[in-house]
């Protein structure tokens, strides 16, 4: 459904008196499936919206090449925007315009009919949970309610390939619960592929199939949020020592578990390291401790987060990454600095 | 072509509806020059037949079409602005719809709200005197219509470009300014100076407000209403142009 070879994208930007060049996706690669929902994770600046507006056909690529839907992106743009729905950061909605006024004329331009667009409309409203806000403007929406509307018009054309550009972003816990099941419905009941981008970790964790990770316009991972935590991180064993002089023979074990090169960290009595698919390793370390004498007060297991597999990957949290990261792909693609 | 017409129509209408739902902008618009006809007008009067014309309001009126035609369009960029902060212009833009035909659509709402405007001041010009002929209405308000599309056409591709409010008020301050002092638009350039008359004929909307004084006065064959026409038409393509292949570019 997607197919990108090698994607560039490079906006100059002034230092002073100096130009600099920077290149905000920097030769991406992606294979997307159809039916697939793909959550492409990353910290602001990474290069997400930067690729998805070039998917998008909203950015002309500097090099690389892409198909959507089976499209040039480059030579078949209108082909491509034709197959695809996309829901940006911004909206789309006009704060003085009608809910339902909005989503037709959006799938008007898509060559339906009045009669057809509004058929359409009134039932992905009633899908949405947005029955009774046809009439009302945009600016009286909750935030929640806007962002479904906003899905609706990217919709409103039934389209099988649906970009969403960080959904929920700015949303209440209670109204991307919400937006997630939209969401997860897009594939269940319409079997459409999803790709969407996100720098929430429990959002790509819970909606995708598969994740990609950039980072600094690179992908530095692509598999299921399971075998990326798994491969990459490995489990957290946590372990508590009941006798400070025995914390070494079980730093020792912990740290021959798996392939034997787990990094074991002591801090007082607590020993932890990580290991590979702890739940099948974690019997055999503890007959191990007993049988040499190492008495447990507690061991924990934690299943290793996205944030961690991104620490291991990039070597930064996924959280400060962010934290340490301006946004010029939310600003720098919009053309006047190209 | 038929396509490219809908797609047209589809935003004009959206455009039109959002402008009634807030219509504050187009009396707004509006009132400026009935103000200026109202209480400027009045004291041309005394001093017409130094201008070399008979009829205070045949020779104002026309000014003040052609003031509106620019100050109003040149204004339309900045509700575009609100309009790509909201999203609207990248969800229209992601749609097959040709993208030309986003521009033109919103043209043709500040044509026929200039054209309405147009209408309001012609009638009110002619209630106060004003002697015209109806072919010299016409081609005078076609011209303004011209003119005011080239305005709007640059107001929306300078908008798109800039992206900001703080950039565009700067900017068209700069351009408006020597357009309104040297244009002819309050009082007619002939009675200045012969070096300031010379740098208004570096100022193109100087020929295109004596084309269309010279169109209510009746004057359809002279040099200055060749050389409004052309200026009419040739700022009305470049502007078009220009616009349009702001709307169309990848990276807009």
């Amino acid at each position: 459904m997607i197919h990108a070879r090698g994607l560039v994208q490079t906006f100059q930007t002034k230092e002073g008196k100096e130009k600099k060049e920077i290149r905000a996706v920097d030769g991406v690669d992606l294979d997307i499936a159809e039916g697939e929902v793909v959550g492409f994770l990353g910290p602001n600046g990474a290069g997400k919206t930067t690729t998805l507006r070039m998917l998008t056909t909203l950015l002309k690529p500097t090099a690389g090449s892409a198909t959507v839907a089976g499209f040039d992106v480059v030579t078949q743009s209108e082909e491509v925007r034709r197959s695809i729905g996309y829901v940006s950061q911004s909206g789309g909605i006009s704060s003085y315009a009608r809910a339902g006024e909005e989503v037709m004329d959006h799938g008007m331009l898509y060559g339906r009919t009045k009669a057809q667009v509004q058929k359409r409309g009134r039932e992905l409203f009633d899908e949405l949970q947005l029955d009774g806000l046809w009439n009302r403007t945009a600016k009286t929406l909750s935030g929640g309610q806007k962002r479904r509307l906003d899905i609706a018009m990217g919709l409103i054309h039934d389209p099988t390939l649906i970009f969403l550009d960080e959904p929920t972003t700015g949303l209440d816990p209670q109204a991307r619960a919400n937006l997630w099941e939209h969401i997860a419905a897009m594939r269940t009941e319409r079997g459409a592929t999803v790709f969407l981008t996100t720098h929430y970790l429990d959002e790509a964790d819970t909606l995708s199939d598969r994740i990609i990770i950039i980072d600094q316009g690179r992908i530095v991972a692509s598999d299921t949020a399971d075998n990326l935590k798994a491969e990459v991180a490995g489990d957290l064993v946590d372990l508590e020592v009941a006798d400070l002089d025995r914390v070494g023979e079980a730093a020792k074990r912990l740290g021959a578990l798996g392939d034997g090169t787990s990094d074991v960290e002591i801090d007082g009595r607590r020993v932890s390291g990580r290991v590979q698919r702890a739940g099948r390793a974690v019997p055999g370390l503890l007959r191990d401790l007993d049988a040499n004498g190492v008495t447990l007060d507690s061991i924990e297991v934690h299943r290793p987060t996205l944030d961690d597999v991104f620490l291991t990957l990039t070597g930064r949290s996924l959280r400060d990454a962010e934290a340490a990261t301006e946004k010029p792909e939310e600003t720098a693609p919009e053309g006047m600095h190209q | 072509m038929t396509t490219y017409l809908r797609e047209c129509y589809i935003v004009f209408r959206r455009q039109i509806r959002m402008n009634l739902r807030n219509p504050a902008w187009v009396f707004i618009g509006a009132f400026q020059p009935v103000l200026y006809v109202l209480l400027f007008g009045p004291l041309l009067e005394p001093l017409i037949d130094q201008f070399g014309a008979t009829n205070a309001y045949t020779f104002f009126i026309p000014g003040m079409l052609v003031q509106l035609g620019i100050f109003g369009a040149f204004f339309a960029g900045f509700s575009l602005i609100g309009e790509w902060r909201e999203g609207v212009i990248e969800a229209e833009r992601v749609t097959p719809a040709a993208r030309s035909s986003l521009l033109v659509g919103r043209l043709m709402r500040d044509e026929l709200q200039l054209l309405v405007q147009a209408l309001i001041l012609v009638a009110l010009g002619y209630l106060l005197g004003m002697d015209a002929s109806l072919g010299g209405m016409v081609l005078g308000v076609l011209l303004t219509l011209l003119i005011g599309g080239a305005c709007a056409a640059s107001s929306n591709a300078l908008a798109l470009t800039t992206k900001s409010e703080d950039v565009m008020a700067p900017v068209i301050n700069m351009v408006m300014m020597p357009v309104l002092l040297l244009s002819g638009i309050l009082l007619p350039m002939t009675i200045g100076p012969d070096w300031l008359v010379r740098a208004s004929d570096f100022m193109p909307i100087r020929h295109v407000v004596d084309a269309v004084r010279g169109a209510f006065g009746g004057d359809f064959a002279s040099s200055e209403m060749f050389w409004g026409v052309s200026w009419s038409i040739v700022l009305f393509a470049i502007a078009t142009w220009w616009g349009t292949s702001t709307f169309r570019k990848e990276n807009a």
